[in-house]
């Protein structure tokens, strides 16, 4: 056969690795043809929906369902009695604890759930809402995390045992009936002593203030039990759909080969879908009652008061350094918030996540961290939005520390970080508080970012516009924030990682057909991240048909090989990897079809972009496409039919991306109002899979970022009551508020990942958060600022021009 | 976020409308654009078991200038206050206010009548009213009667209207001299923080008249006579914007919520205003 087009045009049909293929999810999200769970409709299809507390704490002395169960329409109502005889009231946590499905004796914060309503239509639904009557005495309520640990009120009854002793929680020893865990890191003593000793030492408190992930799309459920055959279908908005099957075969007792979950399209996850919530709960057990499918989906104020919150961590830092700004010991304790349960979706052994990345990029000698959970009258939580576990608290740590460090030394900042950067011969490097970071070229990335923006200008006109303030010819100073950022992503070797002991592996399962066009499923489940783009341009690379010729699968349990889901950018580090060695799987068998045909030896052919071809013969050859059709209609011997491969990967490691931003603000200290002239985010994922996709993420993850450092909160008055429930109050910003980004990268590839990916859909996040403030902070250091707590939403940053005496 | 239950009506005449208002007293509620009663109802704050819709009447909206009076159609759009050259002309304040007003979808539906009608501080438009002068025209069960946009407002979602009774229209001379709404927000789509709505008109290098409002600092919109008068007669220089701002200042009544503490949702106020001023004045 003769080759009509060039090996270049070869690449390009392939459509592989490293170019910027369009979404192929976009043709169906942009003219509104997505499948979201609301979409499900099925025949007799019921309706769910809560009755939920208006009390922050309270005893539940009553509830009465006459006047709901007399509405025509209502079906049941189901409230914690009915669920107990199935062991259904409670259910466990992603965490170790546990959790009520629905009100047991008493609740614990705004919005949980207090009795289910089924119903023939949603509004039948929302009205007998209305009509369940409930007797609540109100109790005492704690929000503040250090009140509670000193508070004579129990919060958490079942945790107490009769005698008035604090068993141990899942992760230890209890000091009160309040506190959930103690998690350190690191040497405390050695580092204490550093610290004591230091020439200079830096501390810092700050509050990592409590918000939410707030996908488009709310949670919802549909279940559907078919009573003749035992089977159970959930649709839902799963980021981690294999794992809720085995969850819900555990609680339920339904054989796990008998329930089939789905995650259709999903609107955005952010983590706020890897948990658990009662809805699930409520709508299979509804449904197993009626025998008829029964759908629950959330409203927005359901979706910011009762589902998965972020952060709330009390940081309490110390810093120490040598006169010359070599860090020598840092010291961090975090008061953590979890609400009234500990529902965090962190792998089981790291009940605060990987917050011990808290060193970040620095080669820190020693250090130590103490984390103790704390339960309030707050919703349950605790997820990692838009962060693999918790990077995004200590990422912002470290990079609020630097910036004291750096004030207490005099020092220029962007100076501090590069005099302690870990160096890029020191790879893999292992840090004070353990993990071993596979491979970096920090000062590459850090003089390429600040070049870019011309640092040492920007500082020039930052000082002239000090003097321009102090003349009273301008009202507005400018701030130039910085971050350099270490993630830590891609959970993670089964060996530490798992979440309800399983292991957190994932899968990729392919099966080409004999035309040469391919399905590939894998275990994770894209919300948006545009898997089923970027994994096929993997898979092309690697089995050499092109991107446009396979079909990506992900999300249902009854065809996707197990797998642990998508978050903590997970998928490509893991997922992306099984990929890969599926794909080279195929590719091995491909090579030993390749040779029967040509009639030369295994060893005598080599893979090139999308054939085999006879070494130093390159005429003769035969492509992909020939070898599939191959595979399944002549007989080869010693080898079976068929081309198909199947990977379940086990990471050696996790991954971790770096990224330098740089953010130019300009502040009116009169309004409080926030200006960002410029942002440059360049981010290291390894090896770039599109570049498209990346850059797509990192203007999302940049946004989420700056809505969190701006404005972004769930906040609480005393009386536990969510002031922020609506998108009025709650910041979810605009086109008209998001600036200009500009992106950049280096490349550093993972050495241990078969294709050097490391992961990018939230190194965005993690690294913009701690940019915008640090932005904010830094306009008001020549003014005598050391610290001020997120968001900085105009109030705050007016209040601290005024506290810094500058409305005088 | 799903409203109880409720009958809809879509009447083709105000002696329907006012019929149905009769009949049904506190039950019924007219629905214009929507945008501020239907998320009520969705939140179950306001209960409407009569919701009576006037987009079937004719002449409710539109925009026209008579002999330099400007009059509005209850049931015009926002939007269209935006787009129409007859207003831009003759009361261009009108236009820089509308655009600060939600996002384009609300407004493409939002109307002047129920910005005016709410009562909710909030609103824009109020304040707005208040500093052109404006008269509210209303009809009811006893015939038609106008009020004056600064007598309207009582309270929050209190006004001077009756039950029964429906605005149909607004109208006010057109201004003259220099005009600036100025309004502080926490994002596209906010309320108010602070706003300001200035005319100013200039006689010999002097103020010769003015006129403030200020919007979401007190249960209702706040016209300051105080602070006008404050700048009448001087050049408009820094001392008379400062008198006028502390005038307003004393007029202004805001409390604290998401946006902030009243300490400096007065200090937004006078920066919001003191802006307003400088930017009428130097269109006067
Ligand atoms: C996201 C969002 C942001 C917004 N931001 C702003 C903003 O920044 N500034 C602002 O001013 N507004 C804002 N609004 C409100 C918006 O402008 C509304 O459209 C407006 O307040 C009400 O107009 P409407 O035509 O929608 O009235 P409706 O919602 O239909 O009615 C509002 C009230 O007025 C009564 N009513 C309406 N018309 C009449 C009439 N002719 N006679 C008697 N009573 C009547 C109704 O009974 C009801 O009580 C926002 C709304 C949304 C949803």
């Amino acid at each position: 056969m003769k080759d009509e087009i060039t090996r270049e045009d070869r690449v390009a049909n392939l459509k592989g690795m490293g170019c910027s293929r369009k979404r192929v999810e976009d043709a169906r999200f942009t003219q509104g043809k997505g499948n979201y769970v609301d979409d499900i409709k099925l025949p007799g299809m019921l309706h769910g929906d809560f009755v939920r507390s208006p009390y922050a704490h309270a005893r539940v002395k009553s509830i009465n369902i006459d006047a709901a169960m007399a509405l025509p329409g209502v079906v049941a109502v189901l409230t914690a009695k009915d669920l107990e005889p199935l062991n259904l009231h409670w259910m466990p946590t992603l965490a170790g604890d546990k959790q009520m499905v629905l009100a047991d004796g008493k609740v614990l914060f705004q919005g949980q759930e207090v009795a289910f309503v089924v119903a023939s239509d949603r509004y039948v639904a929302a009205d007998a809402v209305e009509l369940v009557e409930v007797e609540y005495e109100e109790l005492e309520v704690i929000v503040d995390p250090f009140k509670s640990l000193q508070s004579d009120v129990v919060l958490r009854e079942d945790l107490v045992a009769e005698d008035g002793s604090i068993p141990n929680g899942a992760h230890g020893p209890r000091k009160h009936h309040n506190h959930i865990f103690t998690w350190e890191a690191g040497d405390l003593e050695a580092t204490e002593q550093v610290i004591d000793n230091a020439e200079v030492v830096a501390t810092e408190e700050m509050y990592y203030h409590r918000t939410h992930p707030c996908p488009l799309e709310t949670c919802g459920s549909v279940a559907s039990m078919d009573k003749v055959n035992g089977k159970l279908t959930l649709w839902g908005t799963f980021q981690a759909p294999h794992v809720v099957r085995t969850v819900a075969s555990l609680l339920s007792g339904i054989e796990e080969h008998n329930i089939r979950v789905v995650s259709p399209d999903i609107g955005g996850g952010f983590g706020n879908k890897v948990g658990v919530y009662p809805g699930y709960v409520c709508s299979i057990v509804a449904s197993i009652v009626t025998g008829v499918p029964v759908k629950w989906v959330e409203d927005r104020m359901e979706n910011l008061m009762s589902t998965a919150f972020a952060r709330d961590y009390w940081m309490k830092g110390k810093i120490s350094a040598t006169k010359d700004g070599k860090i020598t010991g840092l010291h961090c304790h975090v008061t953590a918030d979890h609400g009234a349960f500990d529902a965090c979706a962190d792998p089981t052994k790291f009940p605060a996540g990987f917050m011990n990345i808290c060193t970040g990029s620095y080669d820190i000698p020693v250090a130590y961290l103490g984390v103790d959970g704390v339960y309030t009258n707050k919703a349950p939580g605790g997820v990692s939005y838009r962060c693999s576990f918790r990077v995004t608290e200590a990422v912002y740590f470290i990079e609020r520390m630097i910036e004291v460090l750096a004030i207490e030394l005099n020092m220029d900042a962007a100076e501090l970080r590069r005099i302690n950067f870990i160096k890029k011969e020191q790879f893999p490097y292992t840090a004070a508080l353990g993990w071993e970071y596979d491979s970096g070229d920090y000062h590459t990335a850090w003089d390429k970012a600040l070049e870019a923006v011309d640092y040492k200008g920007l500082r020039a006109e930052q000082a002239q516009r000090v003097e321009d303030f102090k003349a009273g010819k301008t009202r507005k100073i400018m701030g130039v924030g910085l971050s350099f950022f270490t993630e830590i992503v891609g959970a993670g070797p089964v060996k530490n990682c798992d979440i309800l002991g399983m292991g957190m592996f994932d899968s990729c399962e392919i099966r080409i057909h004999p035309t040469g066009s391919a399905v590939a499923r894998l275990g994770t489940i894209s919300q948006g991240q545009g898997h089923a783009t970027t994994f096929a341009q993997i898979l092309a690379t690697e089995i050499g048909l092109s991107a446009e010729s396979i079909t990506i699968e992900e999300g249902d349990t009854d065809t996707a090989p197990y797998g642990l889901g998508t978050y903590g950018s997970r998928s490509t580090p893991v997922a992306g990897a099984a990929a890969a060695m599926a794909g080279r799987k195929i590719r091995a068998k491909a090579q030993m079809i390749a040779a029967y045909l040509l009639e030369v030896h295994d060893n005598d052919v080599e893979f090139d972009v999308d054939r085999f071809v006879v070494k130093g013969a390159p005429e003769r050859f035969k492509t992909m496409k020939e070898i599939a059709y191959a595979a399944y209609n002549q007989a080869i011997p010693g080898l079976e039919p068929g081309l198909e491969a199947v990977s379940y990967y086990d990471p050696p490691n996790m991954t971790y991306p770096f990224g330098a931003y740089v953010c130019v603000m300009d502040i009116d200290v009169d309004t409080g109002v926030p200006e960002i002239r410029r942002f440059y985010a360049l981010d290291d994922c390894g090896t770039r899979i599109n570049p498209m996709v990346i850059e797509g993420q990192i203007h999302g993850g940049l946004t989420e970022a700056l809505a969190v450092a701006l404005g972004q909160e769930i906040a609480y008055d005393d009386m536990g009551n969510v002031k922020t429930g609506t998108l009025m109050d709650f910041f979810l910003p605009t086109a008209w508020e998001v600036p200009n980004y500009e992106t950049d990268f280096t490349v550093t590839p993972s050495p241990h990942h078969p294709i050097g990916a490391k992961g990018v859909g939230e190194s965005p996040h993690v690294g913009g958060v701690p940019c915008f403030s640090n932005a904010v902070q830094d306009a008001f250091r020549p003014f005598g600022n050391r610290h001020t707590n997120m968001p900085h939403d105009h109030w705050r940053i007016w209040q601290t021009a005024n506290n810094l005496g500058m409305h005088d | 976020m799903i409203p109880a239950a409720f009958e809809y009506y879509r009447p083709t005449d105000m002696a329907g409308v006012i019929a149905l208002l009769q009949e049904h007293g506190d039950d019924a509620r007219v629905i214009a654009g929507g945008h501020s009663l239907i998320p009520m109802m969705k939140l179950r704050m306001a209960d409407v078991p009569h919701l009576i819709d006037l987009q079937g009447i004719e002449g409710l909206s539109g925009i026209t200038v008579t002999d330099g009076v400007v009059r509005i159609g209850a049931m015009t759009t926002q939007h269209e206050v935006i787009v129409s050259d007859a207003l831009a002309a003759a009361a261009p304040i009108m236009k820089e206010a509308a655009l600060q007003i939600a996002d384009p979808q609300v407004r493409y539906m939002g109307t002047v009548g129920g910005n005016v009608a709410n009562g909710d501080p909030g609103n824009d438009m109020p304040g707005l009213m208040q500093c052109l002068n404006a008269q509210f025209h209303l009809t009811g069960p006893d015939g038609d009667r106008a009020v004056d946009a600064r007598d309207f407002y009582e309270a929050a979602y209190m006004t001077e209207r009756e039950d029964e009774e429906v605005l149909t229209a607004i109208t006010f001379a057109a201004p003259t001299g220099g005009y600036a709404y100025e309004k502080q927000k926490r994002k596209i789509g906010d309320y108010a923080t602070a706003a300001a709505a200035v005319q100013i008109s200039k006689e010999g290098g002097k103020v010769a008249a003015a006129s403030i409002a200020m919007t979401n600092l007190s249960d209702t919109p706040v016209w300051s006579e105080a602070a006008a008068d404050a700048l009448v007669g001087t050049a408009c220089d820094e001392a008379a914007v400062k008198a006028a701002v502390t005038a307003m200042l004393g007029d202004i009544d805001p409390t604290e919520d998401n946006r902030g503490p009243v300490a400096f949702k007065r200090h937004a106020a006078g920066i919001v205003l003191g802006r307003a001023i400088l930017r009428a004045w130097s269109r006067a």
